[in-house]
């Protein structure tokens, strides 16, 4: 075989069979597992447990009924039962853990219901919020009553007022699609950025580690090391896209048995309701360009060091090109069609993130898309044309210095004259 | 099949580290590379290994350039040990010698025969963090040999070893050139190149000092050594004309002196003085060339 394909396949295989690759990837899994189920979940642990009961003391004696009619309509899981001994017993049952927290209602001066709640811990804001949304909804209808506004009249004043959006471009994304755009975007963007940070890292990693432990000079004895340099890239990249797809089809399989238990929830929000087949695909071909871009960048980073420690102030730079790219393109989610979105999106450090985040909102010419692809090709080509350079002095220099300034050394061991 | 260096010159910006080298090494011999530390040997190594261009000048072996084409014929062992420290023994030494066109049973098969020469047969599950120092040694010099080179590349090969390791080492690396290997050599050990290199060649500073048969350049030197332990104080012996050095032992003295002739007028004088019990006239060993022609230019 090819010495190409051995350290191909040797960088892959023993990547993939390291405990920290399988841990990420299980849990990486789980988590989808989890996130994807998570109507099933919320109901498992709400069957376990009993509703919550919250006693009500009323001094009025008029006022319970109504408010526990109120209550069946805000939130059902949430019982009322009257009360009738005073403060002190109330406090005691609610320590004795028999009920949630006591509610006290009365009326004041102008007639309208006021109220107090007590509980252990208010820390749990949801039944309090109920009870105060229960009664405002009376303290409506009763102030209402009082100054002879009839139902229909109340309910004009209280109706949404009707606001249509429609775009005028042809085939311009109508407010809801663009919604369902943005969530699929972001968490694409999501993927991106970790697996851009993550595999580039892990590429340095690798070179300082073959360097450091000084197996790097029979490696490039026995193979040139752009060749090296190029297989690990590939390595590693074929690493990464089979952990994307583990964790893909684990959440394609999820999500599509699912499906029922999603419909109107969080999931339709996110998008994954009808994905767009095109989007998936300017996903991956940004994630892999993507991460040749930042994966080059690393590893004649990673050939400068002579130790691992240094590893990670000498990526320090590149890695804050990738997050200030992913923090412009979270800005960018909101405002897509905003002037530095677009200017950006041709920058070739930055346009994995944002030209898929206009590819994926928008409706842009396709020779803005092909023109970003292009510079971006482009730009691997140099580095990695660059990059082989400096990486192949690079191996050969150990020191303790580790400054940008070693490029230029590392370009001077390899020039021939 | 010879390794042929011409004029080779490496110069890395204003700084020549290698200067118009020229050494040819006959097939299944052993060359000795000596040179005092920055003397260019690593550089020569690694241009006749290709890691670097040369400068200026030509390295063939058997009249073809040297590549990465050629790598399958070369061994290397690197100053600077250097393996994976998490991988087991057997994977790396086999994954390192698919790399030089090895096939993997083939390599599995010469790993175990190494591994029971050095009789730690129980190293190969192992991974290499977990062996000392020494083993790891033996563990890189398996991956430099396991190929069968033609043309073998130890660079400081005994270093950091202790006595019965490095006869191992020693045996191993005999075997090998009786085998028909070309071996070059380099150590700061004397005493190893002395017993085991029929040429010589010592760096300074880039420049080739001494290039030749270690017999011959023994010969040439001219200068011997006289060993005197005898029961009166030899001191004085210092100051005799044709002494080049002297160094006082708990027993006697030991002399440098300029050829045979001065030995004889040397005992003439102390005859007589009391008894002598040692008068030895000795070769110069390659250490006091070495410090002579490298040693001479630091003072």
């Amino acid at each position: 075989m090819n010495n190409f394909f051995i350290i191909l396949f040797h960088t892959y295989l023993s990547k993939l069979k390291t405990k920290s690759f399988l841990v990420t990837t299980i849990l990486t899994a789980v988590i989808m597992l989890a996130l994807t189920n998570m109507t099933n979940i919320i109901d498992f642990f709400n069957k376990d447990g009993e509703a919550d009961k919250v006693a009500v003391v009323d001094t009025t004696g008029q006022l319970f009924e109504p408010l526990k009619e109120q209550m069946k309509m805000v939130n059902d899981q949430l019982i009322l039962e009257k009360f009738s001994g005073n403060e002190e017993e109330a406090i005691k049952t609610v320590e004795e853990g028999k009920y949630k927290g006591f509610l006290e209602v009365s009326l004041n001066s102008e007639n309208l219901p006021v109220a107090s709640y007590k509980a252990m811990s208010i820390a749990d804001s949801s039944i309090p919020a109920d009870l105060q949304a229960s009664l405002q909804q009376m303290k409506t209808v009763m102030a209402s009553n009082q100054i002879n506004i009839d139902p229909e009249q109340l309910e004009m004043l209280y109706a949404p007022v009707e606001f249509e959006k429609s775009a005028l471009e042809a085939d311009a994304k109508t407010e809801e699609e663009l919604n369902q755009a943005r969530g699929l975007v972001y968490v694409l963007l999501f993927i991106i950025y970790f697996a851009v940070i993550m595999y580039a890292n892990m590429i340095a990693m690798e070179v300082a580690t073959e360097k450091s432990s000084r197996v790097m000079e029979i490696l490039i004895s026995s193979v040139s090391p752009i060749k090296q340099m190029f297989a690990k890239i590939l390595g590693i990249g074929l690493l990464s896209l089979t952990q994307l797809a583990v964790l893909l089809m684990v959440g394609y399989i999820s999500i599509k048995q699912n499906l029922e238990n999603m419909e109107g929830g969080f999931f339709e929000f996110f998008g994954f309701g009808n994905i767009a087949g095109s989007t998936i695909a300017y996903a991956v071909i940004f994630f892999i360009l993507g991460y040749f871009l930042y994966a080059t960048m690393a590893a004649f980073l990673g050939s400068l060091v002579s130790r691992i420690e240094d590893v990670q102030q000498m990526i320090t730079p590149m890695t804050m090109l990738v997050i200030a790219g992913f923090m412009m393109a979270m800005f960018g989610l909101g405002q897509p069609e905003a002037p530095f979105v677009k200017y950006t999106s041709f920058i070739p450090f930055f346009s994995p993130m944002l030209m898929f985040l206009r590819v994926g909102m928008l409706n842009i010419p396709f020779w803005e898309i092909a023109l970003s692809i292009g510079i971006l090709v482009a730009t691997i080509a140099f580095l990695a044309v660059f990059g082989a350079r400096v990486y192949r002095g690079g191996v050969l220099m150990y020191g303790k210095s580790n400054s940008f300034k070693d490029i230029k050394k590392a370009l001077q061991l390899t020039k021939n004259e | 099949m010879v390794l042929q260096l011409e004029h080779v010159t490496k110069r890395f910006g204003n700084f020549t580290a290698v200067d118009s080298l020229s050494l040819n090494i006959p097939e299944k011999e052993m060359f000795g590379f000596l040179g005092a530390n920055g003397a260019g040997k690593t550089t020569t190594f690694r241009m006749v290994l290709g890691l670097l261009d040369v400068s200026e000048g030509r390295i063939t072996w058997d009249g073809k350039p040297i590549n990465y084409q050629t790598s399958s014929i070369i061994g290397y062992l690197p100053e600077e040990r250097g393996l994976y420290p998490k991988l087991k023994v057997r994977d790396q030494i086999v994954y390192l010698a698919r790399l030089r066109g090895m096939q993997k049973q083939a390599a599995l098969k010469e790993l175990d025969y190494w591994l029971n020469r050095f009789k730690v047969p129980e190293y190969g599950d192992k991974k290499v963090e977990e062996l000392s120092k020494g083993n790891q040694q033996k563990i890189q010099f398996i991956a430099a040999v396991i190929h069968k080179p033609k043309l073998l590349i130890l660079d400081e090969p005994f270093s950091g070893l202790d006595p019965v390791n490095v006869e191992q080492l020693k045996d191993a690396v005999l075997e090998l050139k009786n085998a028909g290997t070309t071996i070059v050599f380099a150590s700061h050990r004397m005493e190893h190149v002395e017993e085991m290199c029929e040429h010589i060649c010592i760096m300074h500073r880039g420049r080739p000092v001494v290039h030749g048969s270690l017999k011959e350049i023994k010969r040439s030197f001219g200068k011997k050594n006289l060993v005197i332990h005898a029961d009166f104080d030899p001191a004085y012996l210092k100051d005799f004309p044709g002494v080049t050095k002297a160094k006082q032992t708990t027993e006697g003295i030991h002399l440098q002196i300029e050829g045979e002739r001065i030995a004889e007028d040397i005992l003439k004088e102390i005859v007589g003085k009391g008894f002598i019990r040692k008068f030895v006239l000795e070769e110069p060993s390659l250490n006091d060339i070495f410090i002579e022609k490298v040693g001479a230019s630091y003072e």
